[in-house]
């Protein structure tokens, strides 16, 4: 999705915090819809604690005129609404000397870690302005400060506040006045961080979470059915899909739990409805037996598992990439199915939408790794283009023979028939079972059904999705997902220095692109394998599923800290100087 | 359910020719009997009826059947089931299986279904044992059943399925007796034709492992009175009864669980829409 590359990126990181419940995320929002008004790229992340409210919460911004898909190696701009619970985001905000930490010094100090070696401090007494102004509230006085120091235009910010507040007209006004009255607050501050002038744009672009794009590719892709349980950080995707799918004659139905959900999804999906269910890593856990199920009895159904940081509920508001061992492997038996995984917040789209044609036209379950990171990260994209995708499910028709349900055919993919069907009547089945779907344990029917779900993902064309790659070099970085963006800024700047790197981003993870990965790896002599996993999943997934002649090498960090484009920049360098 | 069809068919014509797997004895083979005989009362064609089930004996019944099933993972044939009538309100469904099935490993679904209300028939054919694992206690056997696996007995009170279904808000509430073909027949087509969550508890011997069942044939009898439509005294009724009551013990007139439809559908584009700057 990536336009217009440039060597480095002129760009502003910014960190709006507070306690839960202070507004952190409201201001960042209008801030990054105000950019995105005016002209500018930008997107921004949530982090918080774990408590509903009086938790620690940030608005994680970066602004630039060009396109940005991933964070920075640190943050410009700190602006504290309160101190509270502060140090515990000191390593996911890093600050650098040219660094501005604003906050108001009424309500104490920020807290020794974030201070960065020579960080400029501003007191900005938020309080006491917004006290001034009726029904004002420190995080508008807070986001009009921000906005100055951008020289953002009063028009774009006052517009995305109107649409902010469009549901609660009464808290416009007092809001644009507190927003004024912090850019009063900015004009003391002398700073680097004004963005450049805006490109005028001519192209249609939209604003959008991962949660939303992915829920929106599903439709695309022709769901209609979605069954969910309550599950943080995926909840966003089905409370976004639950009016929209309504709207175009779907349901969405909220299970008892995530056994449930799956269950209600291969039940619609049994009945001639393409189905999802949208989950993350404890919910998916819950779900794998029954994605078993769907792989016997051939039934097509997508999964999102919008993951956090793991083990068990582990860190459930921050981003990871560690179920991925369980999304290729964790289901019993031999199991063959779809994994695949978008690279950016547009491309949870065409992920997700892709995912649902692969289910359907190979009768199997399909899962979509997304993750927290890019779930919960708004951002500002051009319109993502239309992609048309071959793949429909083949329906069966009646033509007087006893129907074979599970015939084996060429391609390994057998007409389904769907009940009101007559004549096509049959049992789908989680038993092994002979052709006609008859329960059988003889080992020539375990046999011939093992290997026909295996040929038919196998042996498909994937087309050009399965990977998305870029430039040229002797030394590569193979990485996935959310590591996308900072893997694709660094090797940008590793060619201003004279360094030129390939990149590979895999889509698709099984069946593996066992040929394709090494035609796109030949003539390469390094490869830099990036995830953000304790143990390098992803790393043993490859050295597991593919062969390299190159020589490989792991940078590999759990969350919920984000690889940064320096981390990786750093590892490039390294190794290229040996 | 469907509107009756015109071509007829026989009780026969709903059983396909797969020989069960069930012991010669099995109660089972009786609820097979009254279901194809009740599809057959109710004039439904066999393509329009699908037949979900878990895991256990009575759950390979689907495929006995010239209807569509499904027969899925342990305990999850409610959530199936609901996914199919919400996706395809119109053809008939049917959830069944045994008491392992539907009140242990797949309990919390059973109490959700009820409290839905889809417009669904869930049969479970109760024989207080789990046959397939050969004869381990279930939720409904005595605490003092000696087994190898608790020997001695679990000595746990057994599940109350017809006052929990109650209590969750089932909207037919009905027990059976798997020997009884006709009387069964009547009460699973009185369920299929009734609106909502209806639920019919079959009492279905299992000779091998709990031949002391057979004596259920002399102990079942109709219940005294006739169904009611107030729950409370429904339940009354249940929990004071020993057990062997059968009959359509409550009826309600709930309405089933319908989603939200949309009178004017949006396109695509018209979703895209919100995305726009």
């Amino acid at each position: 999705m990536m336009t217009a590359a440039r060597p480095t990126l002129s760009s502003v990181s910014i960190a709006i915090t507070g306690s839960g419940g202070s507004g952190v995320m409201t201001a960042g929002e209008i801030l990054l819809e105000a950019a995105a008004l005016a002209g500018f790229y930008g997107l921004m992340g949530r982090t918080s604690g774990p408590q509903i409210r009086g938790g620690e919460a940030a608005a994680l911004l970066r602004l630039s005129d060009a396109p940005v898909e991933g964070y920075g190696d640190g943050f410009d701009l700190l602006i504290a609404v309160d101190w509270a619970g502060l140090e515990r985001f000191a390593a996911e905000i890093p600050l650098a000397a040219q660094s501005l930490i604003a906050g108001d010094s009424s309500l104490g100090e920020p807290p020794q870690s974030m201070a960065a070696p020579g960080a400029r401090r501003f007191d900005l007494p938020l309080k006491a302005i917004a006290k001034t102004i009726p029904a004002g509230r420190p995080n508008m006085v807070a986001l009009g400060f921000a906005a100055a120091l951008l020289g953002l235009a009063d028009g774009a910010l006052e517009a995305a506040a109107r649409r902010s507040f469009a549901a609660e007209s009464d808290r416009l006004a007092p809001s644009v006045a507190a927003i004024a009255a912090g850019r009063l607050a900015a004009a003391a501050v002398e700073g680097p961080w004004k963005l450049p002038l805006a490109t005028p744009r001519f192209g249609e672009r939209w604003l959008l979470t991962g949660n939303e794009a992915a829920g929106f590719g599903a439709l695309k892709g022709g769901v209609r059915f979605v069954a969910g349980y309550p599950i943080t950080p995926a909840t966003e995707m089905l409370e976004w899909m639950s009016p929209a799918i309504a709207e175009i004659g779907g349901t969405l139905m909220q299970a008892e739990d995530e056994l449930a959900a799956i269950n209600m999804a291969i039940g619609a999906s049994y009945g001639g409805v393409p189905a999802l269910a949208a989950t993350s890593g404890p919910g998916f856990s819950l779900m794998t037996e029954s994605l078993g199920l769907a792989v016997a009895a051939e039934v097509p159904v997508v999964v999102v598992d919008v993951m956090r940081s793991g083990p068990s509920t582990g860190i459930p508001t921050k981003s990871e990439q560690a179920d991925l061992n369980i999304a290729l492997y964790g289901l019993h038996g031999d199991a063959p199915h779809i994994v695949v995984a978008p690279n950016s917040v547009a491309d949870c789209l065409l992920t997700t939408e892709w995912a649902v044609k692969l289910a359907e036209a190979l009768q199997v379950p399909a899962v979509v790794l997304c993750d927290q990171l890019m779930g919960q990260t708004r951002m500002v994209v051009e319109r993502p283009p239309e992609t048309t995708f071959a793949g429909e499910r083949r329906f069966a028709s009646a033509n007087g023979e006893a129907y074979r349900r599970y015939a084996l055919t060429p391609s390994g993919v057998s007409p389904m028939a769907i009940p009101g069907m007559p004549g096509l009547m049959y049992t789908a089945d989680g038993l092994e079972h002979s052709e006609r779907g008859t329960p059988s344990s003889q080992a020539k029917d375990h046999a011939a059904q093992l290997d026909k779900r295996q040929n038919k993902i196998e042996s498909v064309d994937f087309g050009p999705h399965w990977a998305m790659i870029e430039g040229e070099g002797e030394i590569a970085v193979l990485t996935w997902g959310s590591c996308t963006a900072p893997a694709r800024e660094a090797i940008a700047r590793a060619k201003s220095l004279g360094l030129a790197v390939k990149l590979v981003s895999l889509r698709l993870m099984s069946p593996a692109p066992r040929e394709r990965l090494a035609a796109a790896l030949a003539g390469t002599r390094r490869v830099l394998v990036v995830e953000q996993t304790h143990s390098g999943q992803f790393a043993r997934y490859l050295r597991a599923e593919h062969a390299f002649d190159a020589e490989l090498r792991s940078l590999s960090r759990p969350g919920p800290l984000p690889l940064r484009p320096g981390d990786i920049l750093d590892a490039l360098m390294r190794w290229s100087r040996r | 359910m469907n509107a009756p069809s015109a071509i007829v068919l026989a009780a026969k014509d709903f059983k396909s020719d797969t020989k069960p797997v069930w012991c010669p004895g099995c109660g089972d083979f009786g609820v097979l009997t009254s279901l194809a005989r009740a599809l057959a009362d109710l004039s439904l064609r066999s393509e329009e009826v699908v037949l979900v089930s878990g895991i256990g004996c009575s759950s390979r019944l689907p495929a006995y059947t010239t209807c569509y099933g499904f027969h899925g993972v342990h305990g999850r044939a409610l959530p199936l089931a609901t996914g199919l009538k919400i996706a395809r309100p119109d053809l008939t469904v049917i959830a069944l299986g045994g008491d392992g099935d539907g009140y242990s490993i797949g309990g919390n679904h059973f109490l959700h279904a009820c409290r839905r209300n889809v417009d669904l028939t869930y049969i479970v054919m109760d024989n207080h044992v789990y046959g397939m694992t050969k004869g381990q206690a279930s939720p409904t056997t005595e605490p003092d059943w000696d087994n190898p696996l608790t020997p001695g007995g679990i000595g746990v009170r057994p599940f109350q399925p017809l006052v929990i279904a109650l209590a969750s808000g089932a909207n037919f509430v009905a027990r059976a007796f798997s020997g009884n073909i006709v009387g069964s027949a009547e009460i699973i087509a009185e369920a299929i034709r009734t609106p909502g969550f209806a639920f019919v508890e079959i009492l279905s011997p299992c000779v091998t492992y709990r031949p002391e069942q057979r004596q259920w044939k002399e102990l079942v009898r109709p219940a005294p009175v006739g169904a009611t439509d107030d729950p409370a005294r429904a339940a009354r009724r249940i929990l004071t009864d020993d057990g062997f009551n059968l009959g359509v013990l409550y009826c309600g007139s709930r309405k089933p669980y319908q989603p939200q439809t949309v009178r004017e559908k949006k396109t695509l584009e018209d979703v895209a829409r919100e995305f726009r700057l």
